[in-house]
């Protein structure tokens, strides 16, 4: 699906509206996941490694399929396979392909304070800029999915780009490309909330699955990757998917009350601290306090 | 495959056993979950695991590995009992009419008529059909012979209808849960469903049976897939779009391997490998050409009364000017097969020192065992080991085998010569995929370093044994001297140029039967053109069309599909005649009328008088009864044996529990395991979707996604043993250990098998000790082979991997 090029629609920690904006619309992107469908071959996982030159790490046997505990800043891409068993005793595998959901509202950009190191583009893909990152990790905090995960080497955080190096010259992203069965799909957010009701639908009539639905959890204004379930009333058997994912209050509040009193504050603080200085003379050189502020261990050297 | 990969995408109810494609094939289950996307179609699956494949499934099953014929007898039995068999298609295109001799006996004891025990065969006449006479005076259909008795009413107590719905009338719904260990409900509830598509008569529905290795690797493989091929028939579903018994073929070539002579006792394309009673060419060809008692017009519809053709053209193929009619096409330069040479008895006969050494090529056969630790043992007899491989191996690294002391490695003589080969990427050439697809593919890049390609270093080697036998003579040079050798560099064959001699190529001008010519050098149209006078060549008449004067019609990229069935005819070349459905006759009722005309493959044109259709229209029906009966070994009707090594007596025949033609071999190492001796277990192994066979722990990336071995363990069995996931357990057999991690897991749960309670555990194969893992230590170097034992299926010589004993102890 040609896009165009990416038109940048929000910008975290930035003052006033995005260069631009308004001036051209574009189409909204989803992927679409058919879990009911998948079967955990995991090309998605290897497509995805291998599109963005990620470093391979060892793993550790940990008496699941599953490649890893979580994604990690050099793996965006896992599939979690949980093993479910209904009441009449028959089992279910359930496999879902787990990444950046891509949130209309996302928590990570709300989060974050740094100018420019998260983009929000009009087609609805949420993207990491990690030379305007500052290894802060408020999105860390900010994101109701555990998405992006923090490098201690770089002190950057990572995540899945929705391939905007992709999307942006027209191609689907790599883990579309890859998968074999056509559960995953790419298009419009609009076409693939229509396939996703449809076979929602199918699931409903045909196999047995009258709970069958479509998680785009509205809480977060909607999700541009779209997940067909079995049961959509337990979306949690699903390794952890979150049936009404929040964005921390305090996040919420920063946005929209204390950032701008905090401005507003600076503004004020600004020529108090010019006449400080007039006053009082540059600040001279301290010992440093041990201790404060280390940085939490780093993902990709925790033990898995 | 009957059928094919897209095919799939027609099928109205899907029956998956003995294989696990979302696992091991899962590009190719694009197709079943296009089926349940497009038709709704339902799919079983039946597998001693919950599997991936099982995760999409609409009914899962948990069957004991090894009891696959007792579940599929059983559903013959609910499809007869029920009437849910296609009556009109069954007395046409099958054998069901007719009538076998008096004297013939069904195993209630398990054994058939005609078993001798000495010599563990059978004496297959007492199976023939009963020749002439008719025991009723009906309308003659026209699908049947007149020379072989039959009833098309299906009452005569001998006919084969009655003798199988005899047969299966054993397998009740009882008997399949003492056997497979699936609950009689469940069952009744999975036959229902299969047999649904003939509720009622109905005959447009179509079902379909997808199976690989889980089906073959057994000591009655073979017949385990005739049943399922008998189901097909009963219900009318060969030869038909969305139907068909559709083996899935493990590597990427392994569909071409076969129609090359992969196996001891074939040559190309299915023709047999003389023995030494073919004392000449003559008495060859009347063995090997059956002969249809068919009437005339249908004699044209068995191929394989061509044999003296493709066998002609073959052998010009082979010796060139050498091979003429005057001194019997050099019948007497090809070696003749005295017993069986089959891949276990190439091991057994160099443990026993009669085979000295090996050429193991795209293989690894320390790995492939079965039992490996006989394999191991006989590496160190031999004199000497060629590899060639594009990592080092298992097998190129025998001697250090786990278990291997620095002493016993310095006593080991053998001599190895690794040779570093080419990979797929890095050679052109086709592919026979399982669809019998042969798909022509570029090279990517070369090979790299000092790696050769693979044809080169044969012709290399060819052309140098050639040359000492110029110069030294030798027992019988002949059939050296004479190869026919015409490739432009003889050091470098082009694959191409094999490729247009596989096909064939007129020697002299030729016409056919309409008047077409042909002018000596050109290539053949088809095998239609084929001579046994010699005038034509040929190194694989199922191959005849595949590079013609039109060019290679493997490389076709056409993607027209105008039934919008996904036969693509113009899509690659597939064997035979571009044929895409096998049987597509079969897809008509007799008077030439498509059962369902929303999946319209051929029909009868009557205004042309002619077949026309979509796909390359098969007049051949499916059974032919010829003078020669043409049985298994085993038996004319399938019977369920227990595996070799089983947790139960056979509950049919508990006084002939296994199949009574397979044979144990005799070596010391050759050992096998009973519940008495506490191999209580039923272990069975297979491939996981993150790793090729031996390969790909090689590579990061794979190793990333599963990183080591592990042995599937059900959590009850588990908990009685105080073990937890990812602690090591040691699983032995009655041959070897084998130490991994434990799964522990919901997804093989314990069964009851003829009234006791039964464990089952999984072993993946990609084990070993020479890999990424392997190499930094963090592996416990045993693999899944040195526990599978070494017996063999007596019709296809695959080995038991499937369904054997073991116990099992934290390590």
């Amino acid at each position: 699906m040609a896009t165009g090029i990416l038109q940048v629609k929000a910008i975290s920690g930035h003052a006033g509206a995005p260069p631009g904006r308004g001036v051209q619309r574009e189409e909204e992107v989803c992927k679409y996941i058919d879990v009911t469908t998948c079967i955990g071959c995991k090309a998605c996982e290897v497509a995805c490694v291998e599109w963005n030159d990620m470093p391979f790490q060892q793993t550790t046997f940990d008496n699941t399929y599953q490649t890893m505990p979580s994604t990690a800043w050099n793996y965006w891409n896992l599939i979690k396979f949980n093993e479910y068993q209904k009441d009449d005793g028959s089992l279910m595998w359930l496999m879902r392909k787990d990444q950046c959901m891509h949130c209309e509202d996302p928590g990570c950009l709300r989060a974050c304070p740094a100018d420019g190191a998260i983009v929000q583009y009009t087609n609805g893909i949420v993207d990491f800029q990690q030379e305007n990152c500052i290894g802060c990790q408020y999105c860390v905090s900010g994101c109701p999915f555990d998405i992006p995960k923090f490098n201690g080497t770089t002190k950057k955080v990572y995540k899945c780009t929705l391939c905007s190096d992709r999307v942006g010259q027209g191609l689907e992203p790599a883990c579309i490309k890859s998968c074999p069965t056509g559960c995953l799909k790419f298009g419009t957010k609009t076409d693939m909330r229509a396939l996703a009701d449809k076979r929602a639908q199918q699931l409903r009539e045909h196999s047995g699955f009258p709970n069958a639905g479509v998680y785009d959890p509205p809480s977060v204004n909607g999700t541009h990757v779209i997940y067909v379930l079995h049961d959509i009333t337990h979306p949690e058997r699903y390794g952890g998917l979150p049936a009404n994912p929040q964005i921390p209050v305090t996040y919420t509040l920063w946005k929209r009350v204390a950032k701008p009193i905090g401005l507003l504050m600076a503004l004020f603080a600004a020529p108090v601290a010019f006449f400080h200085y007039i006053t009082e003379g540059p600040k001279e050189a301290q010992p440093p306090s041990p201790g404060f502020g280390e940085p939490r261990p780093p993902e990709g050297e925790r033990p898995q | 495959m009957t059928n094919g990969w897209i095919d799939i995408k027609n099928t109205d109810v899907m029956l998956i056993m003995g294989g696990n494609p979302a696992e091991n094939h899962p590009c190719g289950f694009k197709w079943p979950i296009e089926a349940k996307l497009q038709r709704n179609a339902k799919m079983i699956v039946v597998d001693p695991r919950f599997t991936r494949t099982a995760a999409t499934a609409d009914l899962f099953l948990q069957i004991r590995a090894g009891a696959d014929i007792a579940f599929l007898g059983g559903v013959i039995n609910y499809a007869i009992q029920n009437g849910r068999i296609a009556h009109d298609y069954v007395l046409n295109f099958t054998n069901a009419a007719f009538i076998v001799k008096d004297g013939f006996k069904l195993p209630e004891d398990g054994l058939y008529s005609g078993f001798d025990a000495e010599s563990q065969l059978y004496d297959q006449s007492t199976w023939n059909y009963e020749a002439a006479g008719r025991s009723t005076e009906p309308k003659t259909p026209p699908a049947l012979p007149p020379n072989v008795a039959y009833d098309p009413t299906f009452q005569h107590p001998r006919c084969v209808f009655q003798l199988l719905k005899q047969q299966y009338s054993r397998y009740t719904p009882e008997m399949v849960e003492r056997i497979t260990g699936i609950p009689k409900d469940q069952f009744l509830k999975a036959a229902d469903l299969f047999t649904s598509i003939r509720k009622d008569g109905d005959l447009k529905k179509v079902a379909t049976i997808i199976y690989a290795v889980g089906w073959t690797q057994h000591t009655f493989g073979t017949q385990i897939i005739r049943t399922a091929a008998m189901l097909q028939l009963l219900l009318g579903n060969v030869g038909r779009a969305g139907g068909g018994v559709n083996a899935l073929r493990g590597h990427s070539n392994i569909q071409g391997a076969t129609d090359m002579a992969g196996v001891f006792d074939i040559l190309p394309g299915y023709l047999k490998v003389p023995n030494p009673n073919d004392v000449d060419y003559a008495t060859y060809l009347k063995r090997i050409t059956p002969t249809s008692s068919k009437p005339a017009e249908w004699e044209s519809f068995n191929y394989w009364s061509n044999t003296p053709k493709f066998a002609a053209s073959f052998l010009k193929a082979m010796y060139g000017d050498a091979a003429n009619k005057e001194n019997d096409f050099a019948f007497h330069y090809l070696p003749k097969i005295d017993r069986n040479y089959a891949w276990t008895q190439i091991w057994d006969d160099m443990y026993g020192g009669t085979v000295k050494g090996i050429f193991a090529f795209g293989m690894n056969g320390v790995q492939i065992g079965p039992n490996s630790r006989k394999n191991i043992e006989a590496l160190k007899k031999a004199d000497w080991l060629v590899v060639g491989e594009i990592y080092p191996d298992e097998t190129s690294e025998f001697w250090k085998a786990p278990g291997t002391t620095p002493d016993e490695m310095k006593k080991i003589q053998t001599t190895v010569y690794r040779l570093p080969c080419a990979g797929f990427a890095e050679k052109d050439g086709a592919f026979v995929n399982s669809a019998r697809w042969l798909q022509w593919k570029n090279v990517a890049l070369p090979p790299p370093g000092d790696a050769r390609l693979d044809q080169d270093i044969l012709a290399q080697i060819f052309l140098r044994v050639r040359e000492l036998y110029q110069k030294e003579g030798g027992r019988f040079p002949d059939p050296i001297l004479n190869a026919r050798w015409p490739y432009t560099q003889p050091e470098h064959p082009a694959l191409g140029e094999v490729a247009r001699e596989i096909n064939g190529q007129a020697l002299a001008d030729i016409t056919d039967a309409t008047g077409q010519s042909l002018k000596a050098g050109q290539q053949l149209p088809g095998f239609a053109w084929l001579k046994d006078d010699g005038t034509t060549l040929c190194g694989n008449w199922l191959y005849s069309g595949s590079w013609t004067e039109a060019g290679n019609q493997m490389a076709r990229r056409g993607t027209e599909d105008p039934s919008g069935l996904g036969i693509y005819p113009n899509w690659a070349w597939s064997w035979p005649a571009n044929r895409r459905v096998l049987y597509n006759r079969a897809s008509c009722d007799p008077s030439g009328k498509p059962w369902d005309a929303e999946r319209r493959q051929v029909w009868w044109n009557e205004s042309t008088g002619r077949w026309v259709g979509n796909d390359v229209p098969d007049f051949k029906v499916d059974s032919k009864p010829s003078e020669q009966l043409s049985a298994l070994a085993d038996g004319p009707f399938p019977e369920h044996y227990e595996p070799i090594e089983s947790p139960i007596s056979n509950p049919l025949h508990p006084s002939q529990s296994n199949n009574p033609v397979v044979r144990k071999m005799k070596t010391p190492l050759d050992t096998y395991g009973e519940p008495g001796q506490g191999f209580t277990v039923v272990c069975t192994t297979y491939r996981l979707t993150e790793h090729y066979h031996y390969w790909t722990k090689n590579n990061p990336m794979n190793v990333q996604l599963v990183p080591e071995p592990f042995i599937e363990i059900p959590v009850e069995l588990a908990d009685e043993m105080g073990l937890k996931g990812g602690e090591l357990v040691k699983v032995s057999s009655a041959r070897a250990s084998h130490v991994a991690k434990a799964m522990v897991t919901r997804r093989i749960k314990p069964m009851v098998i003829d009234g006791r309670k039964t464990y089952q555990i999984g072993v993946p194969i990609h084990g070993g000790y020479r890999g990424i893992a392997e190499d930094a230590g963090r592996t416990s170097l045993t693999f899944a082979n040195l526990l599978s034992p070494t017996v063999i299926d007596p019709n296809a010589y695959t080995p038991e991997f499937k369904g054997f004993l073991v116990k099992i102890e934290r390590a």
